[in-house]
C-alpha cells in the first residue's frame, strides 16, 4: 500500500513561515478556542437530534402525548429542534465575532512573509 | 364539465405565461452576467462578489428543491407527522456546514470541493476520486429533479391520460418538459456560469418564499390562527385520527406479528435521519456556493442567512402539508398523485377559491404556485450542473489530465463543454426513466455525500495524519458501499414499489444505506491513512493556518 510516491516536495518559500505560525502561541490559542467551541457543540446538537429521531422510532406513546389541544410532544420536540438550530447558529456567530475574528486577523496581519497576500 | 375544461385551460395558459416570464427574465440576467464573466473566478465563483444575504438566498435557492417544496408538503399531507422528520433533518444539517466546514473551506479552497481534499495530498488520485463522487452525487440528484419535473408537468398543466396538449400526449409532454428543463439549465450554466446561476437561484428563492408565506398565512387565516384546530381538522380528514399527528405512519412502522420487519423499519428510520443530517455538508453544489463570497466571514454570514431562510421555509411546509390534508383532503390529493406531490398546488387552488374570488382566483393561484414549482426545479438543476462541470474541468481536466498546466481560458472552455455533456447525459437518462419512480435517488445522493465526501472533508480539515490513501479510501469506500447497498435494497428490487417490481435480488433489508455506509466511509478513511506512511506536516501547517486565518485566501 505504501509503495506510492511521496507528495511533491513543497517548494513554497512560505512553508517555513506556515510551520512557525502553526507553532506560535497565538495560533495554538486560536485553534484551541475554535475547536473548544465547535467540537462540543457538534456533539451536543448531534446527540440532541439523535434523541429526537430515536424517540420518534421507539417512544411513540410519549411522542403522541397531547400537551395543548391537538399539539403533542412530537410536534413540540420537532419545533424545539428548530429553536436549538437557530440558537446554536446565533451563539456561534456571537462567539466567532468576539473570540475568533480578531485573533485570526492579527495572525494574518503579522504573517511573516510578504509574498502571501 | 364545460366550465371545468375552461378553467383548466385558463390555468394552463397562466402557468405557462408566468413560467415563460420567469425564463425570459432569468435568461436576460444570464446573458447580462455572461458579459461580466472575464476569467475563471467569474465563471466558477461569480467573481467572489456575492454579499452574505445574496449568497444566503442563493444557497436557499440551491437547496430547497422540488423534493423539499412539493415532496415534504405531500408526505405531510398524506402521512402526517413523518414528513416533518425530513424538514428537521434538512435544517439541523446546516449546523455541520456552519460550525465545521463553510469558513475553513472558503479560506483554503478556490473553486471545488476537491481543492480542499487535495490540498496536502497527491493531486491526481484525490482529484479523480473527488470528481467522480461529485459527478455521481450531482447526476443522481439531477435525475431525480428532472424526472420529477416531467411527472409534475402533466399534473400541473392538467394533462389527463387520454387527452392531449398542443398535440402531445401526457407522456410526450413529460419528455418534452425534461428536454426543455435540460436545455435551459445548460444555457444558464454555459452562458452565465456561477454568476448567472446565482441570480436564477436568488430569484427562485424569493418567489418560493413569497409563495409559501402567502399560502401559510391563508391557511392560518382560515383557522383564525388556531394551530390546534388546523391539526385536528387535518387528522380528522385524513381518516387516520390522532396517529396522523404522531410519528410512525410512514417511517419506522410497527408491523403487527413481524418483529424482524418492525426492527428493520426502525433502523431504517435512524439510517434516514443520519443521512439527512450528515449529507448536506457533503453536497458539492452546496459547498461551491461558499466560494462565491469574498471572505470567510461573509461565508459565515451567508450560512446564517441560509439557516434563517431554510428554517422558516420548513416551518411553512408544515402549514402547507397539514393545510392540504385539512382543506383538500387525502382522497382528492391521491386522485391526482399517489405520492402527494401535487398537494401544495392543490392547496393553492383551494385557498384561491376561498380567498381570491372563487374559481378564477383558485385557478390563478394554482397557476402561480405551479410556475414557482418549475422555477424551483430549474434553479436546482442549474446548480447541480454547474457543480459537476466545475469539478470535471477544474479537478479532472486541469489537475489530473493536464497536471495543472493549462490556462484559465482553456479550463473554462472545458467547463462549458462539460456542462453540455452532463446536461445531455441527464436529458437522455431522464427521458429513459421518465416513467419510473426515481425519488430514491435524492436519498441516495444524500447518503453518498454523507458517506464519501463528508469523511474526506472532515479528516482533511482536522486530522494531521490524514493522507492520499486515506482520502481515496474514504471517498471510494463511502461511494461504493452506499451505491451497492441501495442496489441490493428493497428500493431497487423485491417489492411492488421497487424500481424493478418484478425482479427480486435484494438482500440488504433497509431502504437507506447511511447507517452502514457512513461509518464505513469514516472507517475506510482511517484504515487507508494508517496503511500509508505518507506524511506532510508542512502542507498541513499551510492548510491549517490558511483555513483558520485566511492567510493567502483566494
Amino acid at each position: 500500500m505504501s509503495t506510492q510516491l511521496d507528495p511533491p516536495a513543497t517548494t513554497d518559500p512560505d512553508s517555513d513561515a506556515y510551520l512557525t505560525v502553526q507553532a506560535s502561541p497565538e495560533f495554538v490559542a486560536l485553534r484551541k478556542a475554535l475547536r473548544g467551541f465547535v467540537f462540543p457543540m457538534t456533539v451536543a446538537f448531534i446527540l440532541w437530534y439523535a434523541l429526537y429521531v430515536i424517540l420518534s422510532a421507539y417512544a411513540r406513546g410519549f411522542m403522541g402525548t397531547k400537551v395543548v389541544g391537538n399539539i403533542n410532544v412530537a410536534l413540540i420536540f420537532g419545533l424545539l429542534q428548530f429553536v436549538t438550530t437557530f440558537l446554536i447558529a446565533w451563539l456561534y456567530s456571537r462567539f466567532a465575532s468576539r473570540r475568533l475574528d480578531a485573533a485570526a486577523d492579527s495572525i494574518k496581519a503579522n504573517f511573516p512573509s510578504g509574498s502571501v497576500r | 364539465m364545460m366550465e371545468l375544461a375552461v378553467s383548466a385551460s385558463t390555468q394552463r395558459s397562466i402557468t405557462i405565461s408566468l413560467f415563460v416570464v420567469f425564463v425570459l427574465i432569468t435568461l436576460g440576467i444570464t446573458f447580462w452576467a455572461s458579459r461580466q464573466n472575464r476569467n475563471a473566478t467569474d465563471f466558477y465563483a461569480g467573481g467572489r462578489g456575492s454579499s452574505g444575504l445574496q449568497n444566503g438566498l442563493a444557497i436557499g435557492g440551491d437547496y430547497m428543491s422540488a423534493a423539499s417544496f412539493l415532496g415534504i408538503a405531500g408526505i405531510i399531507a398524506l402521512n402526517g407527522y413523518d414528513g416533518f422528520l425530513y424538514s428537521i433533518g434538512f435544517l439541523v444539517a446546516w449546523l455541520v456546514a456552519l460550525l465545521l466546514i463553510a469558513e475553513l473551506l472558503r479560506n483554503s479552497g478556490k473553486y471545488t470541493m476537491a481543492d480542499v481534499l487535495a490540498f496536502r495530498m497527491r493531486q491526481p488520485p484525490v482529484r479523480t476520486a473527488a470528481s467522480l463522487s461529485t459527478v455521481v452525487v450531482s447526476i443522481f440528484y439531477l435525475l431525480a429533479q428532472m424526472v420529477g419535473a416531467g411527472t409534475l408537468v402533466a399534473l400541473l398543466l392538467g394533462i389527463k391520460k387520454d387527452s392531449t396538449f398542443l398535440g402531445m400526449t401526457a407522456a410526450n409532454a413529460q419528455i418534452a418538459t425534461i428536454i426543455l428543463i435540460g436545455a435551459l439549465m445548460i444555457i444558464y450554466v454555459t452562458v452565465g456560469g456561477m454568476k448567472g446561476t446565482t441570480y436564477v437561484q436568488i430569484i427562485k428563492a424569493f418567489l418560493l418564499m413569497i409563495g409559501a408565506l402567502l399560502m401559510t398565512v391563508l391557511v392560518l387565516w382560515h383557522y383564525k390562527g388556531n394551530l390546534s384546530a388546523l391539526l385536528g381538522d387535518a387528522a380528522a380528514k385524513s381518516g387516520k385520527g390522532g396517529s396522523f399527528l404522531e410519528p410512525g405512519l410512514l417511517y419506522g412502522k410497527n408491523v403487527a406479528g413481524n418483529a424482524t420487519q418492525t426492527f428493520y423499519n426502525k433502523i431504517d428510520l435512524l439510517s434516514l435521519g443520519l443521512a439527512l443530517v450528515l449529507g448536506t455538508a457533503g453536497l458539492p453544489h452546496i459547498l461551491i456556493r461558499f466560494y462565491t463570497v469574498p471572505t470567510a466571514r461573509v461565508a459565515r454570514r451567508s450560512v446564517l442567512w441560509a439557516i434563517g431562510i431554510i428554517g422558516v421555509f420548513y416551518l411553512f411546509t408544515l402549514a402547507l402539508g397539514f393545510g392540504a390534508a385539512a382543506l383538500v383532503g387525502s382522497a382528492a390529493i391521491k386522485a391526482q398523485s399517489a405520492s402527494g406531490n401535487t398537494a401544495a398546488p392543490q392547496l393553492a387552488q383551494a385557498l384561491g377559491n376561498e380567498f381570491f374570488g372563487g374559481e378564477l382566483g383558485g385557478v390563478t393561484f394554482l397557476a402561480v404556485i405551479a410556475a414557482v414549482a418549475f422555477a424551483t426545479i430549474l434553479a436546482v438543476v442549474a446548480g447541480l450542473t454547474l457543480a459537476s462541470s466545475s469539478s470535471l474541468a477544474h479537478d479532472f481536466y486541469a489537475n489530473v489530465v493536464k497536471k495543472g498546466q493549462t490556462s484559465d481560458r482553456q479550463e473554462v472552455r472545458v467547463a462549458r463543454i462539460s456542462a453540455l455533456i452532463i446536461g445531455a447525459i441527464a436529458i437522455v437518462l431522464g427521458v429513459l426513466a421518465y416513467n419510473q419512480n426515481v425519488a430514491f435517488l435524492v436519498a441516495l445522493a444524500f447518503a453518498v455525500a454523507a458517506s464519501a465526501n463528508l469523511p474526506a472533508i472532515l479528516y482533511s480539515l482536522f486530522w494531521k495524519r490524514f493522507n492520499t490513501t486515506g482520502a481515496t479510501f474514504a471517498i471510494y469506500g463511502g461511494l461504493i458501499s452506499a451505491v451497492l447497498l441501495v442496489v441490493f435494497s428493497p428500493v431497487v428490487s423485491g417489492t411492488a414499489t421497487s424500481f424493478f417490481p418484478h425482479q427480486d435480488f435484494h438482500w440488504f433489508p433497509l431502504n437507506n444505506p447511511g447507517i452502514i455506509s457512513i461509518p464505513f466511509g469514516f472507517l475506510c478513511g482511517w484504515v487507508g491513512t494508517m496503511l500509508s506512511s505518507e506524511k506532510n506536516p508542512a502542507k498541513y501547517a499551510e492548510l491549517e493556518v490558511r483555513s483558520l486565518t485566511g492567510v493567502g485566501a483566494n
